[in-house]
């Protein structure tokens, strides 16, 4: 209701025109390269080529350690933001810094760190070797890596939410005779629903897409540890580009699917906090 | 479920004595073992998955000493790979900004059909796989892609050289600016916005001097993230620079060569180089915040 | 109010010089690699080459190239200089077809090569142009175990017992990998003269591998800085390079030398399209003509590759054990196409040994 009577805004011209032009010589046209690429195929042969049954496999591994990844990191994320956005206790502020490293850390080295910490040889691989855990090259380590990848994405999304959040409905509860745990699940869950679930699936779309970090410590066993990227770079190594075009359209696919549900989550929390 | 729900009642109990006198001073809170035990799971956690991995570095990086330290990263092809990085950040951080801002300004205060495809289309690159992103710019700009024969008769190259690596990254870095701006700008309205053309200003003024002052810190904080993730990407760079030694290789591509020549001090000073960059654009958003007379902060 | 327009003023002012600077920086290193890409035809009179190499030649080639300059120096009085570039053999050789200028390539094996000939850069029969099929050094595939060879590891047959545990990177990533899983099926032809048999001995093998990184060098670290596995299935020259490197003070590891391995040959080329666009072919050829002299063939030794060279092997004798070693060409393998083929494309036996139920 409030959109109708929006006055117009200058710019609209100019920022539309920049927009699109940016937009459609970064993303558009090379996105729609690839498309073309495997639009060079037939259709039974990009259908064998993406259900053989190790590309199969393979996104299934992708889909399953992602989905663990972002559930892990959706309840310790948000343990972790309350803590920071509620709480106060010495070096808040550097942790608080400390989250969006592994925006920065390069994807490489960060697979590098954690196999070396969680193989056998490394600080937590040899505490969990005995107990018959095994991390490092083991399907294990593709949650653990996508975990440290997809954090700062939960992190930032329920972080300026949970700032917003008012504190006097909480009050108004607990004046209510509302318990903690109460007021908890009722008020303050609800409110950052939203968040929440759009902080899982941008963990999740990107734990999709990740290679760098977790071909150091997956083991890559095909059928077993194979990650789906990694199949798309064996396609170009064995200079099958239609086929690794194959694979990645149908991951872009599911990026699309996966931004589209974000956006509606978001659309559905931004209507949520008007009401 | 009968446990739980008699649990609930207990709690409303005692729930109901509690909040009374202290909630117009103290803010409703939990309980004080609740809380260092959330913190403890929240540091624990940290601990494990961000703090581990960083002190690593640092400690690979300093094994035997300062000395071998800055030799490592004294280096010439560590220096080039550190230079090629800032070249790369300097352009693809303040176009991305642009076009962030420009896209915040079309998102927030406009409407017009096929803004939610827009929107989506800005944020894809977030969700692309490295891997396929590379990829990309291969088909589009690689000598047998769409574009290569046309570069090619006039001698120009994109990938496997600076300009592939940069523009790669402008992909990779794209929704951040936009990302941060968008939700902010939607929130803060434009009504002061209104009140300014009202008053007689002219879009340039008001953007100027009303929305930059409000959207500012996420601006920076944008901007920063933006950084970050330019210094660090890996996925995509790797597939278009061609890994020229001393030429084509950014940062990130040098810790992975040094790591696989052996050179683990090497590798690691230079990973550290990276992530202390990432730590200290970090506190530098917090300095600024704090010491910034006009921030606000809810 | 001021101070913060000023504030804001400034940090525009401070993008808008960066993305200045940042594009004219970049526009001008374009140009210049483009200069530098045409190679003797520069000003500078400074030619540059570029050799894309796969990845364990590291150490090799960065000697071997500071000796050519110095040798082209001496021979004509022209300063060159020469880049190199490495990485899985396969990823570079797709980056030459897509477009990476690279004046010369010294790769993994020949089949590599050959699918940048198939696009047209250098010609179909580009073996013949240097001696000994364009190889002037060889190399094979061994064993690296831990010290004392706790699981009794001496052939083959050694790896597909239950309980060891096998490092070696992916076939289908890595060039290395494939002279290794040849190597294993060389041998069980020899041993079986059976391809099912044989099949089966690869499958019993790769049951056993524990990590297939993509690179060798990413095995080689997963073997020794992780302590994974009991046999590093390695070329030699990786082999002695981690014992020699990795290993010097602590002595933690054994190379064991199967008494039958393969005859891995690395081939090298110059890539004819870029070369002639740079004007850089007599030197990309001076450059691989280079390798066969003694002095070349001495670097290669010296970096644990066979050299082809009587003199020089005999030389460097003791450094290599003698080995029955199978070839590429021989019947069982028919060549690097066939092989291929057979092996390691899309189904072939190598897919096929990882997909349990279709054999059941």
């Amino acid at each position: 209701m409030a959109r109708k009577r929006k006055r117009v805004m200058p710019g609209f011209g100019l920022t539309f025109g920049c927009c699109v032009l940016y937009l459609g010589l970064i993303v558009l046209i090379p996105i729609s390269t690839i498309f073309a690429s495997s639009a060079g195929m037939t259709w039974e042969n990009f259908w064998a080529t993406i259900t053989s049954r190790r590309v199969m496999a393979a996104y299934k591994l992708s889909f399953m350690a992602s989905f663990l990844a972002a559930l892990v990191n959706v309840v310790f994320g948000f343990i972790v933001t309350w803590a920071l956005v509620r709480y106060r206790f010495p070096g808040r502020k550097l942790i608080d810094a400390m989250v969006d490293l592994p925006f920065a850390l390069p994807t490489a080295v960060a697979g590098i760190c954690l196999a070396t910490i969680y193989a056998r040889t490394g600080w937590l691989g040899g505490l969990l070797e005995p107990l018959g855990i095994k991390v490092a090259y083991n399907q294990a380590g593709i949650v653990i890596a996508l975990i440290f990848i997809g954090l700062p994405f939960v992190v930032r999304t329920v972080q300026p939410v949970l700032e917003d959040l008012g504190q006097d409905v909480e009050d108004a509860a607990a004046c209510l005779g509302a318990s903690r745990w109460q007021t908890f699940r009722r008020i303050i869950l609800p409110e950052l629903t939203p968040a929440l679930l759009a902080g899982f699936a941008l963990a999740f779309a990107r734990g999709l897409g990740e290679y760098g970090s977790v071909i150091f410590i997956a083991g890559n066993i095909p059928m077993k540890s194979e990650i789906a990227p990694l199949l798309i770079i064996t396609k170009l190594e064995e200079y099958n580009t239609p086929g690794a075009t194959a694979i990645a359209v149908v991951m872009l696919a599911a990026s699309f699917i996966m931004l589209f549900a974000i956006n509606t989550i978001q659309r559905w929390s931004s209507r949520h906090m008007e009401r | 479920m009968v446990q739980q729900a008699y649990g609930e009642i207990k709690l409303e109990q005692a729930g109901t004595i509690r909040p009374t006198h202290r909630q117009a001073a103290v803010r409703n809170t939990e309980s004080a073992p609740v809380r260092w035990a959330l913190t403890g799971i929240a540091l624990l956690f940290l601990g494990l998955f961000l703090f581990l991995p960083l002190l690593l570095v640092f400690i690979e990086a300093f094994r035997n000493g300062i000395a071998t330290y800055i030799a490592a990263l004294r280096n010439d092809e560590t220096f080039s790979a550190i230079c090629l990085t800032l070249l790369v950040v300097a352009v693809a951080v303040p176009i991305n900004a642009v076009f962030g801002i420009a896209a915040a300004w079309l998102i927030a205060k406009h409407d017009f059909r096929g803004k939610s495809i827009l929107t989506t289309l800005i944020d894809l690159p977030f969700t692309v796989s490295p891997v396929i992103a590379g990829l990309l710019f291969i088909l589009l700009f690689g000598a047998n892609g769409w574009l290569g024969p046309w570069l090619a008769e006039r001698d120009l190259k994109v990938v496997f050289a600076v300009p592939g690596i940069v523009i790669a990254t402008m992909f990779v870095t794209f929704p951040f600016v936009a990302r941060e701006l968008v939700p902010l700008m939607q929130v803060q309205g434009d009504e002061e916005e209104q009140a300014a053309l009202l008053l007689g200003a002219n879009g340039w003024q008001t953007f100027r001097r009303i929305t930059l002052p409000n959207i500012k810190w996420a601006l920076v904080y944008g901007l920063i993230l933006c950084t970050a993730r330019a210094v660090g990407e890996f996925g995509a760079v790797s597939v278009v620079s061609g890994h020229i030694r001393g030429q084509t290789n950014t940062m990130t591509l040098q810790v992975e060569i040094l790591f696989n020549e052996y050179n683990f001090v090497g590798a690691f000073a230079a990973a550290s180089l990276l992530s202390a960059f990432a730590l200290v654009t970090l506190l530098v958003k917090n300095i600024i915040e704090r010491f910034s007379p006009e921030f606000v902060k809810k | 109010m001021k101070k913060s327009e000023k504030c804001i003023a400034a940090l525009f002012g401070i993008l808008v010089v960066l993305a200045g600077v940042g594009i004219v920086a970049s526009v001008m290193s374009c140009k210049s690699a483009n200069q530098g890409g045409k190679g003797a035809t520069t000003q500078t009179g400074k030619a540059t080459l570029l050799n894309v190499s796969y990845d364990p030649t590291r150490e090799l080639y960065k000697e071997f190239n500071a000796s050519f300059v110095k040798y082209w120096k001496e021979k004509t009085g022209a300063d060159v200089e020469v880049s190199a570039s490495h990485g899985g053999s396969g990823k570079q050789a797709r980056a030459v077809i897509d477009g990476l200028d690279a004046d010369v390539v010294t790769l993994a094996l020949a089949y590599d090569i050959d699918a940048i000939a198939a696009k047209g850069l250098l010609p179909q029969d580009w073996q013949k142009n240097l001696p000994n099929n364009s190889c002037p050094y060889t190399s094979t595939i061994v064993f690296l175990v831990r010290k004392g060879n706790p699981k009794g590891i001496k052939n083959w047959d050694d790896l597909i017992k239950p309980g060891v545990g096998v490092i070696t990177p992916n076939p289908k990533t890595s060039g290395g990998a494939r002279w290794n899983y040849l190597a294993a099926w060389g041998y069980a032809i020899k041993k079986y003269n059976d391809p099912a048999r044989a099949k089966d001995f690869v499958g019993k093998l790769f049951a056993n591998v524990l990590a297939l990184d993509i690179g060798a060098r990413g095995s080689t670290n997963t073997f020794i800085q992780r302590n994974m596995g009991d046999v590093l299935l390695a070329w030699e020259n990786e082999a002695f390079l981690a014992v020699n490197e990795l290993d010097k003070d602590k002595n933690l590891f054994d190379i064991v030398v199967p008494p039958l391995s393969i005859l891995a040959e690395p081939p090298v080329a110059v890539v004819d399209k870029v070369a002639k666009k740079h004007g850089t072919e007599q030197l990309a050829k001076a450059y691989l003509e280079f390798l066969y002299t003694p002095q070349g063939q001495e670097i290669a030794a010296k970096h644990y590759y066979r050299p082809r060279d009587a003199e020089v092997a005999k030389k460097f004798a003791g450094r290599f054990p003698k080995v029955e070693l199978l070839a590429i060409d021989d019947p069982m393998f028919g060549g690097w196409a066939k092989a291929q083929k057979t092996h390691f494309s899309e189904g072939g036996i190598f897919d096929q040994i990882y997909m349990p139920a279709e054999n059941k």
